[in-house]
């Protein structure tokens, strides 16, 4: 299963529909939305947290929540 | 204030340039306050709209949307959902990111739905033209259906646009909702959310469901018809994430139509500076930089500032003396009034210069990437990235770094660093170890280079430290408070920072300092200068005892004087004090000359030796450390004979200063950044037990 932790660094991905459910009503106000391109940037020194580009917004998350939002990756 | 001004609320995200354009429309027409039965400050500052009409503008917290998750945020709520004509505001001002525009549109696009009436106001647009982004204003302001404003409230452009804005959306009509919720999500739902109160719009009554936050105003009946609402909370959590999608559909067909954006225009500059900053190696490098010219300039630019108000209020105090008539009144003045504002100004320097930092780090979108960087260390001890700032400038002095803990969001690790930062080497201790160093350690050579004197000295700071981060540790297993562990920072673009925001900042946090911390600390100061100075018949007739002791004929006037002194104070009702805790504390090798120096240190640990210096009878010249030093060495123990600060004791009470909060002015500001006195109570004396049992080890151990 591919989450939004499970990108490299650089990689895009698109959120899925189903993760709608489990995506904090914060980081949906703040653009992550079913369908949105995520973009991987950069992971911090000691892996975590996640620094990500989506919707516009640039984001750090820690990693528990990047793993709860599912995700298509780009070139599968 | 008068009636026909204008109340406007300013709202909107983070990093949009807001305090900026709070800054331009108010200038220095600003004050800070409580929020009525809040816990939280809350800026105000009134603003010419036109010769004849002004507007209170109050600058709300920055949020991402009305759904509150931090204190900060529920602020927004409260002022919002308030129907109270007096409180409620008349127009709401929301500033938006022009590079960020849907992002913003999101709180805006809430924002109208209470059917306030709005002025949208983005800002940055200076910026349009590099990043590639172009706006179609005349149809924006249709589709959204309000005023729109393009500014750029750093080069003060727009500024007056936005004033005449205000003016003409307070006369216009009732607003109507942009997004009308109820009809995409459930209509029959919400058409019974509706059929509550007329006195609130349908979105007011919603966040009143989804918030659990009803205003003072409504009535009974209909609060608990909307609690039946709360019944179903997965419904409820369902329909604001519709809702949420719904809302960013209708943005982005609006955008569609109305901006657009060349990305090819683009540069970026903050993925370069990005890949430096958070760089796994060189992130931490460039941090520590920061961090060690921060460490030097408090230290270095606030020396001077500081020596010149101590020598100003020293003269005041001295000016005072001579020209004022000899008397109680005067020596309150003297002795507790001047020298108690004196203890709150010499502050100043160091505060203003940690905060410019601050403010610097903040405004430049630096202070994201360091929270990056250093959550996953800091997460271990219960505390987050933004704790190591306090931590850091502990060591200058715990109050600024105290105050400096509010960017952080969660209580809890807000409350853990606030909590041990006192545990940093602050200046303060200096004065005590030195002393304590001077006279226990022997001024020689280890390992043929290195000081003994200046390794202790390193090791307390070392002590410091680690008992900051293992008392964080304790209480973050110990301490019992629900905080959602939800962690999300934005990553803000770089800026040039704004010299303007900057001093008005730096300003703002010194001034709420010596107001609010400099009452407490005064109101101490008196009563430690009474009980110094006042005592029952045996300090009264103190003179009269020494001037006959047949000891004391030799004398000459000088000493004698000192010798009266000396006398007083341990007949005053705080040396009676003291002789009362010197049962407590002689197992930690302590008399209750040493006492009296506990408690006047209380104070201020810099106050040690300059008590000390009053006990020894030495003239109270605190710049003079040899002859002070002399006389400690010199003091000798009664039941010993030999040295009182011998080996023991000295260690003792350096563990003891290492440990005890000996600080009046963190107490005040502690009780002043946790709004009770629960906190700063628990810290004085959990840090004091801490301190007792640390010395009496160190002194059982030693002697």
């Amino acid at each position: 299963m591919s989450t939004i932790a499970t990108l490299n660094i650089g990689e895009i991905g698109y959120i899925s529909e189903e993760s709608l459910d489990f995506i904090p009503l914060k980081l949906l106000e703040m653009g992550c939305l079913p369908g949105a391109e995520v973009k991987l940037v950069q992971i911090a020194p000691l892996k975590d947290p996640l620094y990500i580009c989506v919707n516009g917004s640039h984001l750090a998350i820690r990693k528990e929540t990047a793993s709860q939002i599912q995700i298509l990756k780009a070139n599968n | 204030m008068s009636k026909n001004d204008i109340k406007v609320a300013l709202i909107g995200n983070p990093n949009t340039g807001k305090t900026s354009l709070f800054n331009q429309l108010t200038g220095l027409n600003q004050k800070v306050g409580n929020y009525p039965g809040v816990t939280v400050d809350k800026k105000q500052g009134i603003s010419k709209l036109s010769p004849t009409q002004n507007a209170i503008i109050t600058d709300l917290p920055g949020t991402y949307s009305i759904n509150p998750t931090s204190l900060d945020e529920s602020i927004v709520l409260k002022t919002l959902l308030n129907n109270d004509i007096k409180a409620s505001p008349d127009v709401i001002l929301v500033v938006a990111d022009v590079e960020n525009l849907k992002r913003n549109l999101l709180l805006f696009s809430q924002i109208k739905d209470l059917e306030i009436p709005t002025v949208l106001a983005i800002n940055m647009v200076d910026q349009m033209d590099r990043k590639g982004i172009s706006i179609d204003l005349s149809l924006l302001k249709e589709e959204l259906n309000t005023e729109i404003v393009l500014v750029s409230a750093r080069k003060n452009e727009g500024i007056k646009a936005v004033k005449e804005a205000i003016i003409r959306c307070h006369v216009a009509a009732k607003a109507s909702p942009l997004c009308g919720i109820n009809s995409k999500i459930d209509p029959d739902y919400f058409y019974k959310l509706k059929e509550i109160s007329p006195n609130y719009s349908l979105y007011q009554l919603w966040l009143m469901v989804t918030q659990n936050n009803f205003p003072e105003t409504i009535t009974k009946e209909e609060k608990e018809k909307l609690l039946a609402f709360k019944q179903d909370i997965s419904k409820l959590k369902k329909y604001q994430h519709k809702e949420t999608i719904y809302r960013y559909q209708e943005i982005n067909k609006i955008l569609k139509k109305t901006y657009l954006i060349d990305k090819s225009k683009a540069k970026d500059l903050r993925s370069k500076l990005d890949k430096i900053f958070t760089h796994k190696i060189f992130g931490y490098v460039f941090f520590s930089l920061i961090l060690l010219v921060i460490f030097q300039s408090i230290f270095d630019w606030s020396s001077m500032p500081m020596d010149i108000i101590d020598a100003t209020f020293a003269q005041i105090s001295d000016f005072v003396n001579r020209n004022l008539p000899a008397g109680v009144f005067t020596d309150l003045l003297t002795q507790g009034i001047i020298p108690g504002i004196g203890g709150v100004i010499i502050f100043i320097p160091q505060i203003a210069i940690l905060f410019l930092f601050i403010a610097v780090l903040e405004e430049t979108g630096y202070m994201s990437r360091v929270v990056f960087l250093m959550d996953k260390i800091m997460r271990r001890f219960g505390m987050n990235g933004k704790s190591i700032i306090p931590l850091i400038s502990g060591t200058a002095c715990a109050i600024p770094a105290i105050m400096a803990t509010r960017t952080i969001s969660s209580w809890k690790e807000r409350l853990i660093t606030i909590l041990v930062t006192p545990f940093t080497t602050c200046s303060a201790r200096l004065p005590v170890y030195a002393i304590l160093i001077a006279l226990i350690i022997p001024d020689k050579k280890v390992f043929g280079f290195l000081n003994l004197q200046g390794l202790v000295l390193l090791l307390l700071y070392f002590l410091g430290f680690a008992s900051a981060i293992l008392a964080a540790y304790i209480l973050h297993k110990t301490l019992k408070i629900k905080t959602k562990s939800f962690f999300v920072v934005e990553m803000p673009n770089y800026k040039l920072p704004s010299v303007k925001n900057i001093l008005f900042e730096v300003v703002e946090k010194t001034k709420a300092f010596v107001f609010g911390a400099g009452k407490i600390i005064l109101a101490l100061s008196i009563v430690l200068w009474f009980l110094a100075s006042n005592g029952g018949s045996d300090y009264k007739n103190a003179e009269q005892i020494v001037v006959t002791n047949v000891d004391n004929q030799n004398l000459n006037d000088e000493e004698l004087q000192q010798k009266i002194a000396s006398v007083k104070l341990e007949k005053s009702y705080i040396g009676v004090l003291g002789k009362t805790i010197e049962p407590v504390i002689k197992p930690l090798g302590y008399d209750w000359k040493i006492g009296i120096a506990l408690i006047t240190s209380f104070a201020a640990r810099e106050v040690f030796v300059g008590t000390l210096a009053t006990i020894y009878s030495v003239e109270a010249d605190d710049e003079d450390t040899t002859t002070i030093k002399q006389k400690m060495a010199s003091e000798i123990n009664p039941d010993t004979g030999k040295k009182r600060f011998n080996f023991p004791v000295g260690m003792s009470l350096m563990v003891f200063y290492a440990f005890a909060m000996q600080c009046m002015a963190t107490l005040a500001i502690v009780k002043r950044e946790t709004k009770s006195w629960k906190w700063p109570l628990i810290q004085l004396f959990g840090m004091a037990l801490l301190a007792y049992v640390s010395s009496l080890l160190t002194y059982q151990i030693l002697s």
